[in-house]
């Protein structure tokens, strides 16, 4: 992975907890935020932060989509007990949001500030450097108004100490000037240091000499997470994005390749679907969904998976089952036969017969229901030991009385995609 | 030696290897051998800290390549080397690199490292642009120049680089983010031109140390390369400006190229491809928009991948009609690399006599075994101690009576106090000052047919009488009459009226456990009538061990000649030997937590007896 989204909710805490030391001034942000699930013990919640019975509230989801307020996913200025019924309502609730059905699970609970402005800052990491974005009317208009918005590139090795962003902003600013220009560079360190790639504060108030994130969007290198893993913090997740909801074997697999140090993938795009890839390697993988959808059969491609980095038979075998369980589960309603294709390309050392064993268990385990389902196999893997593995799988395919054609790094890689579309 | 900036490896390039990564480094100079090179490519190796050589076959002969600790002395020992292959940790790649990029002498740094930070990476490469080197990765299997010089683990195994004649140059030069599709194309190539010139992968980050356009460049000005192969993939702006380089005539070269990732459009949101650049953002990220965008501006793109062979076979033969490449003719067959044994073993294809045989325990397997039950069984069957030596010393599990009965052996054995010889040693040797091997090691050593080897002793010549069917008076006088002393048979100071207590309880438990004690039985007669003589010469403990071991074995209903090679072969005082070795590291550790200091015999306890002075 590498760039990957987090909750306002623990983007804002970790500001409030580190920001300070990137600051000259004593302008801070005080982290009055408390996240809410479906296990939260509100008691304890409130005797924690015994701010929320003090001071009128703001709540919204915290699930990595924005435009809350337009699906009236925003409470603003309320006392706590009508907060907290008001969260009550809707959490675990279907709600549609952009287009997206998902769950919502998880929602912020924040003191409601009166402000009279609001600023929009967004800090960009990009090949040449960073980019500082700031603008005077922030907001939830803030894209219609991008020719207003001030743009600072940070470059890569000299860095941000020697540039002068107070100059560089709007002179209307006024006398926030000098403070806004000195949060912006105490951010910019910030966001630097903590290893983000994304960091949007749209918008933000001032109050006194307080910023106040109003809304915070975020993402950070997971690979940093040597580096940064204590500064992020014991409870940072990155959540999988809102209406990504999980089938059983998609999770299955998703704790296989957990626990695993090879690389296991899968995601159902469509389980009434005739074509079944299963393709070892992350490269070929994709090229074999690509083909597919290039020769007009995105409709029928029913999953999207991949095995890779040297899985033991084991895992392959586990692997297998799982894809060749949703493939013979029903017949198509057109009677058409369903295609495995059992893709890859040139294998580096991965013993392409080894990992074949498993797959050849599986297709035993599963050959009656391969033949109810009208199942074919093509076939087409190179490497180390591949004629071996091509050999061993087509004589276990031929003793199920499976229709099978296998092919070596001879054959070009994604020929049996159109072979396997054409018959 | 000077090479032009468009070339960074030829079939004289030595490079640096940072890591003790020996597998890849054997297949480099595989590689080398196959290509007929004069000179192994890798020149030395880092093993941080470490001076030292690593040895690697080449060819059928053993060569020796240098380690060194440090990127720097290694560099002042080779002055040749220009290429540096950083197998360093994720973790430590960063300042590895950074050193390697202050090196006026590299000029190609290879960062294998997977999950560098994209900040670090970055950074990485504008001070590769700044000190104007190359910069191939991170996450990165690195490249080949076909004939000449490979990266690494690049291509796979030696029969997949011949298959892709990557052993001899052809004149296509391509590159891609992907290492692992880098194989299939250069499979591609082979099955469809004169094969690679050379091919680079630049790894799947976001913030690559090269782009896909500055190599495509480099081959643009490599006039041995006549034809450009690229594969881009979805997410990032990299293939636009391959788009502009067309365009503004910067490349001139038929290039074919596809951009991956058209699929993605049917995948949920949020979904990510293997490598972190794959994702496409906005729509001049997607993979139609590029493909879209590279066939305007004149480059080769097929409809489909599927039709990627296809437009390079085209392009290809377009050139060759074009008198632009010649074709090869008769290919010459590259040397054979000798198989390793390892692969010969694996393969079935050599034997070798064993020189050693075991036949109690096995570490050769997933799990340890001892005498056919697996450690887990062990532990989690919980055996004792006793059945646990009954596995490795008569690989069998013994019955509970019989497991027990050593187990008591052993417990009786486990020590008789410091003025014992085997006691006394350990000590002496302790108070030497030292270890505890050495100390227990020295008290063992006097375990012999005066101290404790008794055990053994005894149950031979019992044995050995019962056998004889001698009666116990017969018995007693043949030994007279040989003038030997009855093993197991004496005490110092005890008596059948002051019996030692270890052998009444040994022989209690006999009683109540052993199906027979037969042997036993005939001990005691013999010892009836010996105590007859002198009270003291009772069956002591060494004895009552001797014959019941053997009762033991009679009633495990074990074979003679079983039994006889136990008896024979001095195991028995194996018991003794391991009861005692308890006591003797007790002694050393008593010992050692009193710092005894070095212990001297007095002189007024040794008769000094020489004969007289010599004038």
């Amino acid at each position: 992975m590498a760039q990957r989204g987090i909750r306002e909710y623990h983007g804002k805490k970790m500001l409030a907890r580190h920001l300070d030391a990137y600051l000259e001034d004593s302008i801070g942000y005080d982290g009055k935020i408390v996240l809410v699930h479906s296990d939260t013990n509100w008691d304890e919640l409130v005797s924690d932060n015994p701010w929320l019975k003090s001071e009128k509230l703001v709540a919204k989801p915290d699930q990595l989509f924005g435009k809350r307020g337009k699906h009236g996913l925003v409470l603003v200025n309320k006392e706590f007990d009508e907060t907290r019924s008001w969260v009550q309502e809707r959490l675990g609730k279907q709600q549609t949001v952009n287009g997206i059905d998902g769950v919502l699970t998880h929602f912020i609970i924040e003191p409601c500030v009166a402000h009279e402005v609001e600023y929009y800052a967004a800090i960009k990491s990009g090949a040449d450097g960073d980019t500082i974005f700031f603008s005077l009317e922030g907001g939830i208009n803030v894209e219609e108004n991008w020719d207003k918005v001030v743009s600072i590139q940070v470059p890569v090795l000299k860095g941000i100490e020697g540039l002068d962003i107070e100059g560089r902003l709007p002179e209307s600013l006024g006398k926030n000037r000098k403070l806004v220009g000195s949060f912006l560079k105490g951010l910019y360190k910030f966001f630097a240091a903590m290893h983000f790639a994304y960091l949007e504060i749209n918008p933000f108030a001032i109050a006194g000499d307080n910023i106040i994130p109003l809304d915070l969007v975020a993402k950070l290198d997971d690979t940093a997470e040597y580096l940064c893993g204590k500064a992020w913090g014991d409870d940072l997740e990155f959540p999988a994005a809102f209406g990504q909801n999980l089938s059983p074997e998609e999770i299955k697999i998703r704790e296989l390749d957990a626990l695993s140090g090879a690389s296991l993938k899968l995601t159902l795009l469509n389980p009434d679907g005739i074509i079944w890839n299963m393709v070892a390697g992350g490269g070929a993988s994709v090229i074999y969904a690509d083909t597919v959808c290039d020769l007009g059969f995105s409709k029928e491609l029913a999953m999207y998976g991949e095995y890779s980095g040297n899985p033991s038979t084991n895992l392959t075998y586990e692997y297998a089952k799982v894809v060749l369980d949703l493939m013979t589960r029903k017949k198509d309603s057109q009677g058409r036969p369903k295609t495995l294709i059992l893709g890859g390309g040139i294998a580096n050392f991965t013993d392409v017969a080894k990992t074949f064993t498993g797959i050849i268990k599986a297709l035993n385990e599963f050959g009656d229901k391969l033949k109810e389902v009208n199942a074919r196999i093509f076939v087409r893997r190179g490497g180390p030991n591949y004629k071996e593995g091509l050999a061993n799988l087509k004589a276990a395919a031929e003793k199920i009385g499976v229709p099978i054609e296998v092919h070596g790094p001879e054959y070009h890689m994604t020929r049996v995609v159109s072979d396997a579309l054409k018959a | 030696m000077s090479r032009p900036d468009y070339l960074l490896f030829d079939r004289n390039t030595t490079a640096l290897i940072y890591g003790m990564q020996t597998k890849a480094v054997q297949r480099m100079l595989d590689f080398d051998f196959c290509c007929k090179r004069d000179i192994p490519s890798v020149g030395a190796m880092i093993d941080p800290g470490k001076f030292g050589s690593h040895k690697v076959f080449w060819g059928k002969k053993e060569i020796f390549i240098p380690v060194y600790p440090d990127i720097k002395t290694a560099l002042g020992n080779h002055p040749d080397i220009d290429v540096m292959i950083n197998f360093a940790s994720y973790r430590s790649s960063f300042d590895t690199t950074m050193e390697a990029l202050e090196e006026s002498q590299l000029r190609t740094i290879v960062v294998i490292a997977e999950g560098i930070p994209e900040r670090l990476a970055r950074h990485l490469r504008e001070v590769a642009v700044e000190k104007k080197k190359v910069l191939i990765g991170p996450a990165t299997v690195g490249g080949i120049a076909a004939g000449a010089f490979k990266v690494a683990n690049t291509g796979g195994t030696i029969e997949s680089i011949i298959d892709s004649k990557l052993h001899r140059p052809g004149s296509v030069g391509f590159v891609s983010k992907s290492g692992g599709m880098s194989n299939e194309a250069y499979n591609i190539i082979a099955l469809n031109t004169d094969g690679l010139y050379e091919g680079i992968a630049i790894g799947g980050d976001a913030y690559p140390g090269s782009t896909l356009l500055e190599h495509l460049l480099r081959f643009e000005a490599n006039p041995a390369i006549k034809m450009l192969v690229c594969l881009g993939e979805v997410g990032g702006e990299e293939e636009w400006k391959i788009v502009e380089a067309v365009k503004s005539k910067k490349i001139t070269k038929p290039l074919v190229m596809w951009v991956t990732g058209t699929s993605i459009k049917y995948m949920p949101k949020g979904i990510q491809f293997g490598h972190a650049g794959a994702k496409a953002d906005a729509t001049r990220e997607t993979a139609e928009a590029k493909n879209a965008a590279l066939k305007e501006a004149g480059v080769v793109v097929p409809e489909s991948f599927d039709d990627y062979d296809k437009a390079i076979k085209t392009t290809y033969e377009r050139l060759v009609k074009e008198g632009v490449v010649k074709p090869v003719g008769e290919e010459e067959k590259p040397p054979v690399i000798p198989m390793d044994y390892s692969s010969a073993v694996a393969q079935g294809l050599v034997r070798k006599p064993t020189n050693f045989t075991c036949t109690i325990s096995d570490d050769s397997k997933e799990e340890l075994i001892y005498a056919g039950h697996k450690i887990s069984k062990v532990i989690g069957e919980n055996y004792s101690v006793g059945e646990t030596i009954g596995l490795l010393w008569f690989k069998e599990r013994l019955p509970k009576w019989a497991a027990e009965f050593m187990e008591i052996v052993i417990k009786l054995c486990a020590d008789h106090g410091p003025a014992v010889s085997g006691a006394h040693n350990t000590i002496v040797t302790a108070r030497a000052g030292k270890d505890l091997m050495s100390a227990v090691a020295s008290g063992i050593l006097t375990i012999g047919p005066r101290f404790g080897g008794a055990v053994a002793g005894a149950a031979l010549m019992f044995k050995d009488a019962l056998d004889r069917k001698l009666d116990p008076d017969e018995f007693i006088a043949e030994m007279k009459k040989k003038n030997i002393k009855i093993q197991g048979i004496g005490h110092r100071i005890k008596s059948l009226k002051n019996p030692d207590m270890r052998v009444v309880l040994l022989k209690e438990f006999a009683a109540r456990n052993f199906p027979a004690t037969r042997l036993l039985d005939y001990a005691l007669e013999v010892e009836q009538l010996t105590t007859a003589k002198k009270d003291t010469l009772i069956l002591n403990v060494d004895g009552c061990i001797g014959v019941l071991s053997v009762d033991m074995m009679y009633g495990l209903g074990w074979s003679e000649a079983r039994i006889k090679e136990v008896v024979d072969g001095g195991g028995l005082n194996g018991l003794f030997l391991l009861g005692r070795t308890i006591g003797m590291i007790g002694h050393y550790m008593d010992q050692s937590r009193q710092k005894a200091a070095l212990y001297r015999h007095p002189w007024d306890d040794i008769l000094y007896d020489l004969p007289p002075l010599v004038e």
